[in-house]
């Protein structure tokens, strides 16, 4: 790393900047006292899915069926997430295990 | 008092899986920015202002290449993209927050996303502060994480391999509950397919913008049909 102090505070003041940009932007757009435009409010009712959508295929973005594993540690964690869930119904308990079933798979099975 | 007492403890609930995603990711950030002889001031100023997970880690990947500002702005925008549609998603509901908006705003990562788009404060409990404690405790895991990590350095022995699946397990569920709460299935599809597709065609660097873009078009599409159906 060779960024001048004066380098590191412009870099991450902009960093910070685009960032902000992001998550403010619609809300600068459309102020409390806007009424929000039909199509947003449209937007607003689906995004929340597809967007949760989104991140579970983000999160796993960098599995590849046909290395080694052949992306098992995955598959199997996800599927004992989605049967424990649909059985007890129990947020904290089907994330713990999944994610123990996960680092027990990666470290020691599938290694 | 006692409200925000309440309202801390029902949000701390909500927040343990990300607690133990946070403290593992920012760890390893801190241990990144660390072995790069990024001071424990850096880094907690970049876990304060910058809070953006993936970005701090590309961040950190750019200041090893030569100073390029512009470059580094742009970047920014591309992998915070996504948080364009958190902000849409939350616009009805972070209305009439009064002093408290700008923070919400400023603190709404993937996974405060995903437990304030998916959970409402549970009975009794003032859905302003508990909106405020999720988003906060957030936070603070994630600069306690990183800070941790900047000062440990190597001497974290444990093996922690494979513990960041924590949070693919935080949105599976969420995934799930959403599932089960609604009828209508077609945009969390929609969402699951345009990201696999935009994965398979563009690779694992480039295809969120190109996903985001799928998903307006295709939400877009859907609207007509979807608005009529509801209405029967």
């Amino acid at each position: 790393m060779n960024y001048s102090s004066l380098q590191l505070i412009i870099f991450f003041g902009l960093v910070v900047f685009g960032t902000v940009i992001t998550r403010t932007l619609p809300f600068l757009l459309i102020p409390d006292r806007k009424e929000i435009p039909k199509f947003l409010k449209y937007l607003a009712n689906v995004l929340p899915f597809t967007m949760i959508g989104m991140l579970v295929i983000y999160c796993l973005k960098n599995i590849s069926f046909t290395d080694t594993n052949h992306a098992l540690p995955e598959i199997i964690s996800i599927a004992a997430i989605i049967l424990l869930h649909l059985w007890k119904s129990n947020t904290l308990l089907s994330i713990g295990v999944g994610t123990l079933l996960y680092m027990f798979l990666v470290q020691y099975v599938f290694v | 008092m006692m409200n925000k007492k309440a309202a801390l403890l029902a949000a701390f609930g909500h927040t343990i899986p990300v607690f133990t995603g946070y403290m593992v990711l920012g760890a390893a950030y801190g241990l990144l920015m660390d072995s790069k002889g990024l001071s424990l001031l850096w880094i907690f100023i970049a876990s304060v202002f910058v809070y953006a997970g993936s970005m701090q880690f590309v961040a950190v990947t750019l200041l090893s290449l030569d100073f390029d500002p512009l470059g580094a702005f742009l970047m920014t925008l591309m992998v915070n993209a996504r948080h364009l549609f958190y902000a849409i998603s939350m616009l009805g509901k972070y209305r009439g927050l009064g002093k408290m908006k700008p923070y919400l705003i400023f603190s709404l990562t993937d996974e405060t996303f995903s437990i304030l788009c998916s959970t409402d404060a549970p009975e009794g409990i003032d859905r302003k502060w508990f909106l405020f404690f999720v988003s906060f405790l957030d936070h603070i895991y994630w600069i306690t994480g990183s800070i941790l990590g900047g000062i440990l350095g190597g001497m974290i022995d444990f093996d922690t391999k494979g513990i960041d699946f924590v949070l693919t397990a935080l949105f599976v569920v969420i995934l799930i509950n959403q599932w089960k709460a609604t009828k209508n299935h077609l945009p969390a599809l929609i969402g699951i397919g345009s990201a696999i597709s935009c994965r398979l065609l563009f690779g694992a660097d480039d295809f969120i913008i190109p996903a985001m873009l799928l998903i307006l078009l295709s939400v877009t599409l859907i609207r007509t049909p979807l608005e009529r159906r509801n209405k029967q």
